[in-house]
């Protein structure tokens, strides 16, 4: 094999290809990115962990087609600090040669018959923007469970019904539930997947800022059990949670009597200072009366801190305690300058939504369900 | 440290097998061993009747049984204790506001407040007053240390006991502790103490004499610093009223060793039921999950786990215990199995998918009864509550014999119970379908005994009976 490529070119596609790469690898073979130079002049890189494979094509001016497992981490590495200028890689003997100007690297070739074989390429179910997607997927993603309790928390819910797609993920404590537009190649696409948030939130930010991503779910996606996209020339698949998600569309409020219309900024700062003396995430309390929100935090026995903020209300008055984190996630992911809550009861979730005037109506595509803090006695 | 001996570390002798002398009149003068009962039981509490034998807290009951086989032998009365309990420290807190109680029968005293500027003369009265009343009011005796700080009061209340008053003036501590075994300080434990010994240091003093960079070297920085300190009767350890609770948890001893996971678990799920039972009552939550383990061998293993959020869901407390255990070996077999949660706090942030996920399959429950079920264990329950044990040993009293072999109801030894006709008494014994119950209170005289079949209508558990201080001629609670 021998090929040359410019140097930007290979770093780029080595370091998306490598990003998945495992740190401690099951198999020795996985440390690897496949290398394969083609006789139409291309260079198809790909990285596979039995989870997650990635896999980018790249022109280059192939002398002789082959195909090379090298180290992934390696490889990046060495691309990015070679200097702009065109490099070469050849084979010889069981080495494989990086000459770029005056650098030469000699690496150990790993036995490619030993890699597994990627999955296959899928066909599209439809396509999606990428800013829209990316934006979405942050703003759910948050929701998803960190831990490993319970495997099904950990993933993103994607359910897609005609010309809708819908996000969802949830901790226990929060949930999180994005509606946006995307283009199903047929009209009665109806599919419900359940995409780990680690995995599904890299992919959309790697592949975002390409125009549009196809996206492969179901059989088409080469078996059940993957998801796949495809964005430029960049395509990655994704292993599928196993499980019954909880039948969640019963958290929703389906009434509310207090609603509070704040600006986001406002309450975001406010609350980060006040939740200053929340040690280890003891709650912050918010006491919505007319005009205004008073937020504490802080017990008796330690600081405390308090604030006000400007609010409109309607309804009730009402006091309630969140965890700050869990607030100033919701509160980061609206987007919109204005942030509307609404509240039924202190010991039953608040609904939070963006909206983008003061005085208009919340646009509830995006809605982050939060669970209020209950206080012993 | 205060100038002057104003600390008291006061100690209740024997508290168990006093408290069942005390409602027991056919018991006072005999020997007594509360503790766990049945084939794998430890003593918690051995009467100084029994001590004679050389039975200890911690010795498993079966050895207790070899050296004293006429002793009476009794399951724990937690709440009878309980209710002892409270009345002592009430007393106490009438001394000074500023009381640590640090397990059921112990409490730590700082007298500044109420008698600024107290001699040892005036500290003395104060602590035989107060031990008068304690012996008045509730018909227990209780021992008193009495030092310029803690570490001082604690050695010498078990140095006073039983029933007595050791006071150590101002400038004595390092005196008077420099020819005690390096044993008396608390931190020194069989390995430190080994560890010494082999450096030729078997006395506090010697280890004083030892200089604290030569401790160090010899224990590590912490370990040295403190004990040599310590060794020196120097301790800076306030007397701190409010400890408020840091666990709750639930343990069970076997009768035979258990390797079987099923079994494990269905246990590992009581626990955790009771546990969560416990939080919820008192308005807590915890972020970590904590599993313990004995082995056959008795070694002690705990493994924990931490939260995102504290919790006081049962479902979820079994679920992170289930994985602790499942890391652990058992194939030898666990004579215990405890669960805890730490880390408490006052709010709980509840579970947006309450009852909206599977409950975990409870496994099938293993045909047998064998294993007796533990009082909470709750090693500082915040002030006044008082229902934290003493240690550990005696938190692992194994509470059943013939438990559960027969329908019948289940009499334990030592039992308050009622019959209809002959009135209040408790269980000396019981087996192969009958009871025995003697029928005597406090305040009467030694009582009768009567033979019933185990499930008679008339015979019914019932409250422990109360103490009267005017009855004191007739109850000297020897």
């Amino acid at each position: 094999m021998k090929f040359r490529v410019e140097r930007d070119v290979l770093a780029e596609a080595v370091t998306w290809v490598a990003r998945g790469l495992p740190a401690r690898p099951p198999v020795p073979v996985l440390a690897g990115i496949l290398l394969e130079a083609g006789d139409d002049g291309t260079l198809t890189l790909s990285a596979f962990d039995y989870e997650v494979s990635a896999r980018v094509t790249v022109a280059a001016d192939v002398a002789e087609a082959g195909t090379v497992l090298v180290l992934g981490r390696l490889l990046a590495d060495i691309s990015r600090n070679l200097p702009a200028r065109p490099i070469d890689v050849s084979t010889e003997g069981s080495k494989v040669q990086v000459t770029c100007g005056a650098s030469r690297f000699s690496l150990l070739m790993m036995p490619a018959d030993d890699y597994p074989t990627l999955p296959a390429s899928p066909e599209p179910t439809g396509s999606v923007d990428g800013h829209l997607f990316t934006q979405a997927v942050a703003q759910v993603s948050i929701a998803a469970d960190r831990g490993d309790t319970l495997p099904i928390l950990t993933g993103v819910r994607v359910e897609v019904n005609g010309d809708t797609m819908t996000l969802l993920a949830t901790d226990r404590y929060r949930l999180a539930m994005r509606e946006l537009h995307w283009n199903p190649t047929s009209t009665d696409a109806d599919h419900v997947v359940l995409i780990p948030a680690r995995t599904l939130s890299e992919t959309a930010r790697s592949l975002g800022a390409s125009g549009s991503i196809d996206v492969a779910l179901g059989a088409t996606a080469g078996g059940d059990g993957l998801v796949g996209f495809e964005a430029g020339r960049r395509r990655t698949t994704t292993r599928l949670l196993d499980g019954e998600y909880p039948k969640v569309s019963s958290i929703f409020p389906t009434t509310s009597d207090t609603e509070a219309v704040i600006k986001t900024s406002e309450l975001v700062e406010a609350v980060k200072r006040v939740a200053l003396v929340a040690e280890r995430n003891t709650p912050v309390r918010l006491r919505f009366s007319d005009g205004q929100v008073a937020i504490e935090a802080g017990t008796g026995d330690d600081a405390q801190a308090s604030e006000a903020v400007e609010c409109a209300l309607t309804g009730p008055e009402i006091e309630i305690a969140f965890n700050p984190t869990y607030l100033l996630d919701g509160l980061g992911a609206v987007g919109t300058d204005w942030s509307r809550i609404s509240f039924t009861q202190a010991s039953r979730p608040a609904v939070l939504s963006g909206q983008p005037e003061q005085d208009g109506a919340a646009d509830t595509s995006y809605r982050y369900v939060l669970m209020p803090v209950r206080y012993a006695s | 440290m205060r100038s002057a001996p104003v600390i008291l570390h006061l100690d209740l002798d024997a508290f168990f097998t006093a408290v069942e002398q005390l409602h027991k009149p056919s018991l006072r003068g005999k020997p007594v061993v509360v503790g766990g009962v049945g084939g794998r039981g430890v003593v918690s509490t051995a009467s100084y009747e029994a001590r004679v034998f050389g039975i200890r807290s911690a010795m498993p009951t079966a050895e207790a049984r070899r050296r004293c086989p006429n002793a009476a032998y009794l399951y724990p009365r937690f709440p009878a204790y309980r209710d002892c309990s409270l009345a002592v420290m009430s007393l106490v807190r009438e001394v000074t506001p500023l009381v640590e109680q640090v397990s059921i029968d112990e409490a730590y005293l700082d007298l500044t407040p109420t008698h600024p500027g107290a001699d040892a003369d005036e500290v003395a009265a104060v602590a035989e007053g107060l031990r008068a009343r304690i012996r008045a009011t509730t018909g227990l005796t209780a021992s008193i240390g009495a030092g310029t700080s803690k570490l001082v009061a604690k050695i010498h209340s078990d140095l006073a006991k039983p029933d007595g008053l050791a006071l150590v003036p101002a400038g004595e501590e390092a005196e008077r502790l420099a020819p005690m075994s390096v044993r008396a300080i608390p931190g020194v434990g069989p390995a430190t103490a080994a560890r010494l010994a082999t450096h030729g240091i078997g006395t506090v003093g010697r280890l004083a004499e030892l200089g604290a960079d030569e401790a160090v070297r010899l224990l590590g920085r912490a370990h040295g610093t403190q004990l040599h300190a310590f060794a020196l009767g120097l301790d800076d350890r306030e007397v701190v009223t409010e400890r408020a609770a840091k666990s709750v948890s639930a343990e069970t001893t076997f009768d035979v060793d258990v390797t079987d996971r099923v079994r494990l678990g269905l246990h590992l799920r009581e626990l955790a039921e009771r546990v969560g039972e416990r939080l919820r009552k008192d308005g807590l939550s915890g972020r970590t999950v904590v599993l313990k383990v004995r082995r056959h061998d008795f070694s002690t293993l705990t493994r924990s786990t931490t939260l995102d959020q504290p919790t006081d869901d049962v479902p979820l407390v079994v679920r992170h215990a289930e994985r602790l255990l499942a890391g652990l070996d058992v194939a030898d077999g666990l004579r215990l199995l405890g669960v805890g949660v730490s880390g408490l706090s006052l709010y709980t942030q509840p579970d947006l998918l309450d009852g909206l996920l599977d409950a975990p399959e409870p496994p099938v429950r293993a045909a047998s009864g064998d294993e007796g079920d533990e009082e909470f264990v709750r090693p500082d329950a915040g002030g006044g509550a008082g229902s934290g044990l003493k240690d550990a040993a005696e938190g692992e009293a194994a509470l059943t014999e013939e438990a559960a072999m027969t329908s019948a109801p289940t009499w334990r030894a030592g039992q308050d119970v009622t019959h209809a006709e002959h009135g209040a008494g408790w269980v000396q014994g019981s087996g192969v379908g009958r009871v025995t119950v003697r029928f005597e209170g406090p305040h009467t005289e030694v009582g009768r005994i009567r033979t019933f079949a185990a499930d008679d209508p008339a015979l019914a558990p019932a409250d422990p009976p109360v103490w009267h201080a005017q009855a004191e001629g007739g109850a000297g609670a020897g």
